[in-house]
């Protein structure tokens, strides 16, 4: 189907409610002992990829703030990191046409380089520098804080995205040259 | 399910229901505002007080936010844990003076400075909490995107709010099912199975969600596209109420509280009330 | 008078296919016309209907030859907003569809796209809510409704407008056979006080007939094979070429060696008129001996003892069920949405835990096995292939179950292969997911519970969506797997699944276990019928008519005389 600005517009509902059941409701315990990774920024990165910065930005921006709104009240430098590594990374991911069915080597290094600095400029630069301009809090807190939150978001994303667009890819390959055997 | 910890509109009837949610929208906005950019204490237990008064108001009981609460104080906890941990001598840092209270070891000292900090950052959050519960809570989510599109949001991303929010329980059902079928093959997230077999595990729960969400998204454009979605460049909402002088006396309120808060920073020359001068 | 739609000599190809999926099709419909268009899957019916609406060419790309009017507007060249001023469509999916987050928004959805004061919206909803009995419902959210009443809401948002044609794309599809008559009843309410030219997308024949419509567009393969009145395409055999099944009154009729013409009036099973010798003729029939195949009855395998269970205290979604299945059935499992159905499936898979009661396989306790440890043992295969499939090559779907068990590798090649051999894929084994059609997945997921080896296998309607061809496909080789001895519990809302393939049923309703019997008796049983949300079958009347007093006897005798016929 063509990308409508209408589907734009439900990409962006759509993926800020998966964003949102993924953020609020699954997390997967790390080897680190009591803590845990969630997969919302995966599921952004994807829909970023696919949907352009505009929708990348607004599905983690909205889903991020209904997460917020609904445990402990919204921590804007977090929702506005959250939105901004929505936006990196549909700007960085924009030569990487994951429609065509093309998935290789080159594209798998342009994902996970891509993420990997949308992380870090969120959670190393964005977050923190808000957390200090929003809310004064003391330096080495935030950068350590976002530090680990950009670590442990890179690496979830980093296995979970890819392995998922390398399976998403596989589901566009065009029937042609099927044979059974 | 999960859904007993979600926080859903309560219609309680209170005058704070009564308002439109564009009121309610710039409301929270402005007096959060308010309550992050001041550090002086006097204004924020005002505030808190203020807050604690609509949430009152409000016919909310703390029964319906108990496990919100609950939630909202292990952050907190851990927050400012890490806060001290990191920055033990934040709060002498800001107010230029040291009151040593006591020392724990000889990198972290108590001081009154430090414990001065941390009440105003529990002065801040325990303002925005209620705010934010009342907001969530007495606004009907059908009002959001007219509210969302009165304060200049284009509609179209209102309308995008409004479907995240309408397609969230389905989106959990389907989450829901998905995983049951795949724990019936073996694929357990949340077991004992290495952090990366996990993460592995996850994948083949979030591919056939991703996947009918994509188609989910085709279906929904459809019928928004049959239904003459987005021609327009204005639209109007089945679910918006007029404003009435309550509206306007909250906003006006509302405004206050802004122009205080801007008057006390001017005051102090700065964000922080220093006691300690 | 002029045709509200008009057709001439028009085709469509889809960028991405290589061949045209309509051709050369030239059909007029005139305002206020009701027209069944039928077909099997792929015919190229649900295209059509989206050339009406404007989906193609402006949502999907392709390419249009010909000429399509529609309500006098050149339709490839316009915009789907500007047929939507003409054109309602109710979507298939009712879910999908309905995007307000409560009844009145939904409705509403069409004006405030068009920026109607709110004043005069609000009357304009009431009014249409009014015409489809959703007056009531206005401020509920979409999860509190049944599919009947969303179904109802999505044709109320397109009736805001004054659209001079609705279009339906499958309206069937979903529902349970109860609220499925009750559909076809309001479409052609509807039709009757708005005066619309009414376009129906179905396959499923008996049903839609349940009310009359003027004409039946039958399509196959892209092209229109047939434009008819219903009396005549029942009388011929294209019906049969294109793969639709007609109404079962008449194939009982024709079993019976009577000859179908116009003037017995075949379109509905109450005006259907036959003569004294013809009606003997069907008496005739029933009372010919056929060989009766008793399946010899198994040890018990699935014992369920008092199963109660709620998902929120205080209300119980099943209330003290108990029931034995023994070794190599099947069964239906049947009743409305929201009767208990599928939370007796989960129970059985250990998704969920029961208050009360026990779940016994074998004689042997499954209270203390994981979701896992009962896989084994146990298979589930949810409605949506599409929410199982996880993998996207084929070997790795089905293999998947054994590999997370951390079976060596040529034990899980091994069985794989045997999987797949069973489901007729193993041709297939190295081709990706998404290259096969809907029911190859589903056949794919029925592999991968196989794999397993389980011993009973549970299925969540298993023929949703399937045309007459690919329904019978499917349910042959799960007959077929029942005679290998997999015991098969299929939940359903079809009721020739039930009647053709189960011997016995199991009728929920509320939360409770009302009936275990053959499916024969309960379709005659009208009390059963009526608490369960089903439909009569059509067999029933014609017994009715031809006096014959054992009616659960003549349906037994169909469905065994289908048997032997069919093979």
């Amino acid at each position: 189907m063509k990308n409508t600005p209408v589907k734009t517009v439900v990409a962006i509902g759509i993926g800020a409610a998966l964003f949102f059941v993924l953020g609020r409701f699954v997390s997967i315990p790390s080897p680190v002992p009591n803590t845990s990774v969630t997969l919302q920024y995966a599921v952004a990165a994807i829909f970023a990829a696919l949907f352009g910065p505009l929708a990348g930005f607004a599905t983690a921006f909205i889903g991020h703030s209904l997460i917020d709104f609904t445990l402990y009240g919204p921590w804007w430098s977090w929702i506005i990191a959250s939105g901004v590594f929505g936006l990196l990374s549909g700007l960085l991911m924009k030569k990487l046409d994951v429609e065509s069915g093309e998935f290789g080597k080159k594209q798998i290094l342009t994902f996970n380089v891509a993420q990997i600095i949308s992380h870090l400029v969120c959670w190393g630069l964005v977050a923190p520098v808000l957390d200090i301009a929003i809310y004064s809090e003391p330096v080495e807190k935030v950068f350590a804080q976002g530090l680990m939150g950009g670590i442990s978001n890179a690496v979830t994303t980093g296995i979970v995205g890819t392995l998922l667009l390398l399976a998403y890819s596989k589901t566009r390959t065009k029937k042609g040259s099927l044979s059974k055997g | 399910m999960a859904n007993s910890s979600m926080l859903t509109y309560l219609p309680r009837g209170s005058f704070i229901h009564k308002l439109t949610g564009t009121t309610k929208l710039c409301f929270f906005v402005m007096v959060s505002v308010a309550a992050m950019v001041t550090f002086d204490t006097r204004l924020l237990a005002v505030l808190l007080v203020g807050t604690l008064v609509l949430f009152k108001c409000s016919r909310l009981h703390f029964r319906d936010v108990k496990w919100v609460l609950w939630l909202a104080f292990i952050f907190l906890v851990l927050n400012h844990l890490f806060i001290y941990l990191f920055s033990p001598e934040y709060g002498v840092e800001l107010y230029g003076s040291r009151t040593v209270l006591f020392t724990l070891t000889q990198r972290y000292t108590v001081t009154s400075e430090q414990l001065f900090y941390h009440l105003n950052m529990l002065l801040k959050v325990c303002t925005v909490i209620p705010l934010a519960l009342i907001f969530i809570l007495c606004t009907d989510p059908s009002e959001f995107a007219a509210s969302l599109a009165s304060v200049g949001i284009s509609y179209r991303i209102g309308y995008s709010v409004s479907l995240a929010l309408r397609y969230i329980p389905d989106i959990q059902r389907d989450y829901h099912d998905i995983n049951q079928a795949q724990q019936a093959r073996g694929v357990d997230i949340s077991g004992k199975d290495k952090f990366f077999d996990r993460l592995r595990g996850s994948v083949n729960i979030l591919m056939p969600l991703i996947l009918s969400s994509l188609s989910r998204i085709d279906t929904i454009s459809n019928a928004m596209e049959l239904r003459g979605f987005g021609k327009n460049p204005k639209r109007t909402w089945y679910v918006q109420r007029p404003f009435k002088k309550a509206d306007w006396a909250a906003l006006c309120a509302a405004v206050l509280v802004l122009l205080v808060t801007l008057a006390v920073t001017v005051h102090n020359g700065g964000r922080f009330w220093n006691p300690f001068v | 008078m002029q045709p509200i739609i008009e057709f001439e000599h028009f085709g469509f190809q889809y960028d991405a296919q290589a061949e045209p999926t309509l051709t050369d099709i030239n059909l007029k419909i005139y305002p206020g016309e009701r027209v069944l268009i039928a077909g099997p899957s792929g015919s190229g019916k649900s295209t059509l209907a989206s050339c009406v609406n404007g989906l193609i060419p402006f949502s999907y790309s392709g390419s249009c030859s010909g000429r399509l009017t529609v309500a006098g507007v050149d339709a490839p060249h316009s915009s789907i907003f500007e047929l939507s001023k003409h054109v309602g469509t109710v979507l298939q999916d009712t879910d999908g569809q309905f995007i307000g987050l409560t009844v009145g928004e939904d409705i509403a959805f069409a004006l405030e796209n068009q920026c109607m004061p709110q004043e005069q919206m609000h009357k304009t909803v009431e009014r249409v809510a009014k015409l489809v009995s959703v007056e009531d419902l206005l401020s509920h959210e979409p999860h509190a409704l049944s599919g009947g009443q969303k179904q109802r809401v999505s044709l109320a948002g397109v009736m805001v407008d004054q659209v001079q044609v609705l279009v339906f794309d499958e309206p069937l599809a979903n529902l349970d056979p109860a609220t499925g008559k009750q559909a076809i009843e309001l479409i052609d309410q509807v039709q009757k006080e708005t005066g619309a030219a009414v376009l129906i997308i179905e396959h499923r024949l008996e049903d839609v007939l349940w009310r009359s419509v003027d004409r039946i567009v039958l399509m196959d393969e892209g092209r229109i094979l047939a434009d008819q009145t219903p009396a005549q395409l029942l009388c011929s055999p294209l019906l049969a070429k294109a793969g639709i099944r007609e109404p079962l009154y008449l194939t009982a009729a024709k079993y019976a060696g009577l000859t179908i013409r116009p003037e017995m009036r075949p379109d509905h099973q109450d005006t259907l008129t036959l003569s004294k010798e013809e009606k003997a003729q069907v008496r005739r029939w029933f009372s010919e001996p056929l060989p009766q195949s008793k399946a010899p009855a198994g040890e018990p395998l699935l014992e369920v003892r008092d199963l109660t269970f709620g998902y929120d205290p205080g209300k119980t979604s099943l209330e003290n069920i108990s029931f034995t299945l023994n070794k190599g059935e099947m069964v239906s499992i049947v009743g409305r949405n929201g009767a208990g159905k599928s939370t007796l499936s989960k129970l059985i898979c250990g998704f969920e835990t029961p208050r009360f009661g026990s779940i016994l396989l074998e004689g042997r306790d499954l209270a203390g096995d994981t979701i896992k440890e009962r896989a084994v043992s146990i298979g589930y295969v949810m409605q949506n292939p599409n929410q199982m499939i996880s993998q996207s090559m084929i070997f790795d779907e089905v293999a998947l179950g054994l590999r997370t068990r951390k079976l060596p590798e040529e034990e899980v090649t091994r069985r794989v292969h045997e999987a797949l051999r069973i489901c007729g894929l193993y041709p297939f084994r190295s081709w990706p997911v998404s290259a096969l059609s809907f029911g190859q997945k589903k056949r794919v997921t029925i592999a991968s519970v196989l794999v397993m080896q389980p011993q009973v296998l549970i299925l969540d309607e298993p023929t949703a969506g399937q045309d007459f061809r690919h329904y019978t496909d499917i349910m042959e080789f799960l007959r077929q797997l029942n005679q290998q001895g997999y015991t098969v519990i299929m939940v359903t809302h079809d009721m020739h699944l039930m009647l053709e393939y189960t011997p016995r049923a199991l009728v929920f309703s509320q939360g409770h276990l009302i009936a275990d019997l053959a499916p024969a008796r309960l379709l005659c049983d009208e009390q059963l019928v009526k608490q369960a949300a089903l439909k009569e079958t059509s067999l029933y009347s014609l017994a009715t008519q031809c006096g014959i007093e054992d009616a659960d006897g003549f349906v037994q005798h169909f469905i065994d005389y289908d048997r032997e016929v069919r093979g």
